[in-house]
């Protein structure tokens, strides 16, 4: 489903992706891990067609399709979601007409029509229950004031009403308390299928009990240096990032 | 000949036309003097420093339209708020249209000032209120040199107006370029309800300057509630000046939707001769082109425990220009005054600009006062975060202007205007989305 090969990638002229190399199948989940500046974020936005990232060199592609020249929003209509560390406050904008055009500006994109507005309501009134959102909160403006949890609570709540064939946690689990993290883990795995897949951006393994990866990879100063099964988690949990810092300077 | 020359030459025209014999001729007259020695303003002036006149000044206006041009209401249908039932008074090229309109006798005045500067049964009422606000500038006073016709509103005491009164004003074509001087006077009598709406519509591409007064009376208790929408075709001009003289306990509010038109002055002006009172104002601006919008705001606050609250919006794209001068007075004797103003900007293009002045000037102690003005962009990380979620660039933006302004519409009273606000800059900003929810 992506490819990512040999990815090379800079800010202002700064690199920070050197080389990754990354093969993500439907079905698949995807752990990657690492410390502070290592780049994992920026990755999670270069997939996402964040412009502010300039792409020197390898690329991205989807379901065999560079995806390089293609903005965010046609990415989204691909199939691309990305759970924001830091979702942005929109004042004004509430979570309800937020999701009601991105769902039919995605449809647009397909040739579809507006979905129906009772269908809307339904979907809406399902989706937010999984999440355990109060409907409240769906008129209120887009994260607006909301709690660390309410916004992380509210990007899975897109991820469901967006239906993402790819889906990026970006450091999902941060600012979570053990409940919230739980109801957010829940709704990643009930959006699991044979045909979509998730990559999952953490430092701590804690979200990987709740969300299993099939893989664990290590990224340090722009590449993956280490890959293995979900025991590889737990190995970073107890010892920390330095051994592979060593192994890797070695 | 240059226009100030053809306009005072044109006065003597216009006193065949009016009876000459009445006091409010008396008062033209004056004004016509008045005008002769100010002239029109100029970017020396610091009240307009930042707009100047000239361009639409070079035209050879007419000031006398030629005849009378009938419209059909399904063809105009469009420019009023239509959804729901209302007053209306109608004016093409300045002329009275009684076929679109519809006035009213019935326990409140709506009708002309043509009918209320001549009949006796208006006298005590034009006597007491016609031109007693308006300043002497140039611009006011040639107006009143002029004033003949628009729109005359009385609202008795008690009485709640339940429909909306219109006032719009249509201009033809049919001149080369026409210059109009319409004159409303609105008074709403103690603990009085009314609702206005006014709009200037060209219907051509012709140049159409409007120098148009409005006084309004909002006495003890009346609650005036008055929406000026302009979206004019961009050789259409407006210099609008309003005057709002408040009395005790009275609440007015002016609201200005500006999305269209070649210049745009708006002179808005508030006297707080009362206590206990609350006037407030407050605009959305969005241009293009080489549009040009100038809100200049006075809140003269006379009288102790009173409130003032201004917040206005503007989106300025292309080589459009925006102002906005927010100038509020508070007089020694006005204790406990609240005033609050807040002018928020985004420019979208680099070519793009906006002056903004807050002028304070305060004189008691015990006040709260406070202003803001800020000038931005529009923010990239929001921008991608809707992209991200499928929202196309041109919407995501449009989105992202429209939740920037709206919170000015949360203080519209009509929900049809909201729609139409909505869907104008929905237009306006080239996109089909809803806006609401």
């Amino acid at each position: 489903m992506l490819k990512i090969n040999n990815l090379h990638a800079s800010v202002d002229d700064k690199a920070i992706l050197k080389g990754i190399n990354l093969h993500v199948k439907p079905g698949e989940v995807h752990a990657i891990m690492g410390p502070n500046g290592s780049g994992k974020s920026t990755l999670a936005a270069v997939v996402a067609g964040k412009e502010d990232y300039e792409v020197e060199e390898g690329e991205i592609l989807l379901d065999g399709e560079n995806i390089d020249e293609l903005g965010p929003e046609e990415r989204a209509h691909k199939g691309v979601f990305l759970s924001f560390q830091y979702p942005v406050e929109i004042p004004g904008v509430s979570v309800t007409n937020f999701m009601k055009t991105a769902i039919n500006e995605t449809r647009k994109a397909k040739g579809l029509e507006d979905m129906p507005a009772n269908e809307m309501l339904k979907m809406i009134r399902e989706k937010s229950e999984m999440l355990e959102i109060d409907r409240k909160f769906l008129s209120r403006s887009l994260n607006e004031g909301f709690s660390g949890g309410e916004k992380k609570r509210n990007e899975i709540f897109q991820m469901a009403m967006l239906e993402p064939k790819l889906a990026i946690l970006d450091e999902t689990d941060s600012g979570l308390d053990i409940d919230a993290l739980r109801i957010v883990a829940n709704g990643v795995n009930k959006l699991k299928s044979k045909d979509n897949a998730v990559i999952v951006i953490t430092h701590y393994q804690r979200l990987l009990d709740y969300i299993v990866p099939d893989f664990v990879h290590v990224l340090h100063d722009g590449k993956i240096v280490k890959s293995g099964p979900k025991e590889l988690a737990h190995e970073l949990e107890a010892k920390g990032y330095d051994w592979i810092k060593e192994e890797v300077g070695a | 000949m240059e226009l100030k020359e053809k306009l005072v030459s044109s006065f003597m025209a216009f006193e065949n036309m009016v009876d000459i014999d009445s006091p409010v001729h008396d008062i033209r007259t004056e004004a016509i003097k008045q005008f002769e020695v100010e002239g029109f303003p100029t970017k020396r002036q610091e009240a307009w420093k930042y707009t100047s006149l000239n361009s639409v000044l070079k035209h050879d206006y007419s000031v006398f339209p030629k005849h009378e041009e009938a419209l059909e209401f399904k063809d105009v249908k469009k420019y009023f708020i239509h959804e729901i039932d209302s007053y209306k008074i109608i004016f093409i090229d300045g002329k009275y249209s009684s076929h679109l309109s519809q006035t009213t006798h019935d326990g409140i005045d709506v009708c002309l000032m043509s009918a209320a500067l001549t009949k006796p049964k208006y006298r005590l009422v034009i006597e007491n209120y016609f031109n007693k606000i308006a300043t002497k500038d140039g611009l006011s006073s040639l107006n009143t040199a002029f004033s003949a016709e628009g729109a005359y509103i009385h609202i008795p005491k008690n009485k709640l107006v339940e429909k909306p009164i219109q006032i719009l004003h249509f201009s033809t074509g049919n001149e080369s370029a026409l210059m109009l001087q319409p004159r409303n006077l609105i008074v709403a009598d103690e603990n009085s309800h009314v609702q206005i709406i006014e709009r200037h519509q060209s219907l051509t591409d012709n140049p159409v300057l409007t120098n148009s007064v409005t006084e309004i009376f909002a006495n003890k208790r009346a609650i005036v509630d008055y929406y000026k929408i302009q979206n004019d075709r961009e050789t259409a001009s407006l210099i609008d000046n309003t005057f709002i003289n408040q009395k005790r306990e009275s609440i007015a509010k002016v609201h200005t939707f500006s999305f269209g038109g070649k210049l745009t002055r708006n002179n808005l002006n508030f006297f707080q001769n009362g206590e206990r009172l609350d006037s407030t104002m407050k605009g959305i601006t969005i241009i293009g082109n080489k549009q040009h919008v100038d809100h200049n705001t006075l809140v003269h606050h006379i009288e102790p425990n009173c409130e003032s609250h201004q917040d206005y919006k503007g989106i300025f794209d292309d080589s459009a220009t925006g102002v906005f001068n927010g100038k509020v007075i508070v007089e020694k004797e006005a204790q406990k005054t609240n005033a609050f103003q807040a002018n928020n900007n985004i420019l979208i293009s680099d070519k793009a600009s906006i002056n903004t002045k807050p002028q304070l000037e305060i004189f008691a102690d015990d006040v709260k006062c406070s202003h803001g003005c800020t000038i931005g962009q529009l923010d990239e990380s929001a921008m991608f975060y809707l992209r991200s979620r499928g929202i196309p660039e041109k919407e995501a933006r449009a989105l992202l202007m429209f939740a920037f302004s709206n919170n000015v519409l949360d203080s519209v009273k009509i929900p049809e205007i909201k729609n139409r606000i909505t869907k104008i800059i929905a237009q306006k900003l080239g996109v089909n989305i809803g806006f609401d929810l």
